[in-house]
């Protein structure tokens, strides 16, 4: 099986997602991330999906894993590059990736991780 | 209502899923849905998809194209032989999960959907038909 | 009424069919309503000529307006009434096309069924149910027609009204404007998301002072579309509402969630700026 190639750049790794993921190549990336996390001492994770077309609840419940989990090993993560049309069927599916970061793009994704997160009152609820 | 296409997919692996996710956007295409109509249906198809694969034992899903006059629409119906759900009501309710974590496939594709009808019962398996209409 | 045989009708058109024409279109030339500014004596024969023949052949199969043995002539009255859309007719000129075959069919209705009066009657009957049926078609196709003009000036003024005004670094205004009606604001919502896409701005101010009404509708694909912005990593806040807009929208009992709202553009670009990182100075502190 194929699998999805983690980028290092200094103390930040970068992931771009290019294929559809079928679920076993998710997971796989998820431990993939974890593993380089603790082997190398990462304090970031730019995951960009500006490729994919669809993110469905499982993609998107996996990308909300690889945040939580990262943060536990002491890394931030920032997703960056959602289509608009994947963003309005998120938000009309009900999932608010809530604790996720993210970002237009790579290149604001890396300032974000270079910045502390600013403290946020709550998430809107979607009605 | 009359079909004037139809195509089946199995659905068995992981792999499937994704056949199921690409053959869909194909046909979503071909109707002329906009691109954000075609990723709800897309996303739909995963969800329902997944489900087959993961609680259903298996299954398959048939695509259609119905045609009614000055209405067309994309029909997607997902069968399985599967253990069936006990309780639909619960199973469609936000974020519910089993541990076998049906979660928010069932209700989430509802929303994205135009119409949708699912017949289930335990040992029976299931069946969903979804449409979404242009 | 269908028989078992051609009808009294189809045969009568069957035979005379020429004679039938020829009186058509003399009645038409003698006719005040002729408009021989918008199509030729040529052109005008052949529709007539090529409609009385489908005219004829369907007939022959069934004297049932609806059914499938009309298909050819309902397809040649379509294409007429497309055409003379664009000529410029009224649809009321283009049905009465129709219409005035009923004139010289009578007439020889009248010379070949003279001696049974009861099959005169009938045939007279087939004939106006008929011609009624696809005058009033034509009128349908030429709604239809309209109505494709309509949707596609739409989407043109769509494109017009949702301007972007970058107004400062990773700031842009997208001012709406007009009324949105359920169907028109999904498209503006995707059309936002696009532009803040497009501008890379990761603050965007979405300014509806040009909204004349909000309804619950409105006000939830406008939440969604804040929503869906965040996830794709930009910061929305809605400016531009008005005291009756910020009553309707409490009545309804819309929770606008931690969603900045500002009454006018400039508080809202003062909390845009802020969001950037940047504070605004007096060049000398003095003053």
């Amino acid at each position: 099986m194929e699998r999805i190639p983690v980028l290092r750049m200094g103390s930040f790794l970068l992931v771009t997602i290019q294929v559809d993921m079928h679920d076993r190549l998710a997971l796989a990336l998820q431990d993939d991330l974890m593993g380089q996390i603790r082997a190398a001492g990462t304090t970031g994770v730019l995951l960009d999906i500006s490729a994919l077309d669809v993110v469905d609840s499982f993609i998107g419940r996996t990308i909300g894993n690889i945040a939580a989990m990262a943060r536990i090993l002491g890394a931030e993560t920032v997703v960056t590059g959602m289509r608009p049309a994947v963003a309005i069927t998120l938000v009309e599916l009900g999932l608010s990736l809530e604790g996720v970061r993210t970002a237009l793009d790579v290149a604001r994704g890396m300032e974000m991780l270079g910045r502390p997160a600013p403290p946020r009152s709550g998430r809107a609820r979607h009605s | 209502m009359p079909v004037t296409r139809s195509q089946d997919l199995p659905l068995r692996s992981d792999e499937d899923v994704v056949r199921a996710r690409q053959l869909t956007r194909q046909w979503a295409i071909e109707l002329g849905f906009s691109l954000v109509d075609q990723t709800k249906i897309v996303t739909a198809a995963s969800e329902l998809a997944r489900n087959t694969v993961l609680h259903g034992g298996g299954g398959q899903m048939t695509l259609e194209h119905l045609d009614e006059g000055p209405r067309r629409g994309l029909r997607l119906v997902f069968v399985d032989q599967g253990p069936g759900i006990a309780d639909i009501e619960q199973a469609m309710r936000d974020g519910f999960s089993t541990g076998s974590g049906l979660g928010l496939g069932l209700s989430g594709s509802r929303r994205l959907m135009s119409e949708f009808s699912i017949s289930s019962r335990p040992g029976q398996g299931t069946r969903i038909s979804t449409v979404r209409w242009r | 009424m269908a028989s078992p045989q051609p009808s009294r009708l189809a045969e009568v058109v069957g035979r005379s069919e020429q004679p039938i024409l020829q009186e058509w279109l003399r009645l038409q030339s003698e006719s005040l309503s002729r408009r021989r500014d918008l199509v030729s004596d040529t052109d005008l024969g052949e529709q007539c000529r090529g409609f009385l023949a489908a005219f004829r052949k369907a007939a022959a199969q069934s004297i049932d307006a609806r059914s499938g043995a009309w298909d050819e002539a309902r397809g040649i009255l379509a294409d007429i009434s497309t055409a003379r859309a664009g000529q410029g007719f009224t649809p009321s000129e283009t049905a009465s096309f129709v219409f005035s075959l009923k004139q010289p069919l009578f007439l020889r209705l009248r010379q070949e069924l003279a001696g049974d009066a009861a099959a005169l009657a009938d045939a007279a009957w087939e004939a106006t149910a008929i011609l009624d049926g696809l005058g009033l078609y034509t009128t349908e196709v030429y709604q239809k027609g309209r109505e494709a003009v309509i949707a596609r000036q739409q989407e043109e003024l769509l494109e017009l009204s949702t301007p972007v005004v970058q107004l400062w670094k990773n700031v842009v205004a997208l001012p709406l404007i007009g009324t949105l009606d359920s169907a028109r604001t999904q498209v503006v919502m995707e059309s936002l998301l696009q532009q803040i896409v497009n501008s890379g701005a990761a603050v965007a101010i979405i300014d509806i002072t040009g909204v004349p009404t909000v309804d619950t509708l409105v006000a939830q694909h406008l939440l969604k579309t804040v929503a869906a912005a965040r996830l794709m990593g930009a910061e929305c806040i809605i400016s531009g509402i008005r005291p009756q807009i910020a009553q309707t929208i409490v009545h309804l009992g819309v929770n606008l969630g931690d969603v900045i709202t500002k009454a006018s553009l400039a508080d809202a670009l003062a909390v845009a700026l802020e969001r950037t990182g940047l504070t605004v100075v007096p060049i000398d502190p003095a003053r």
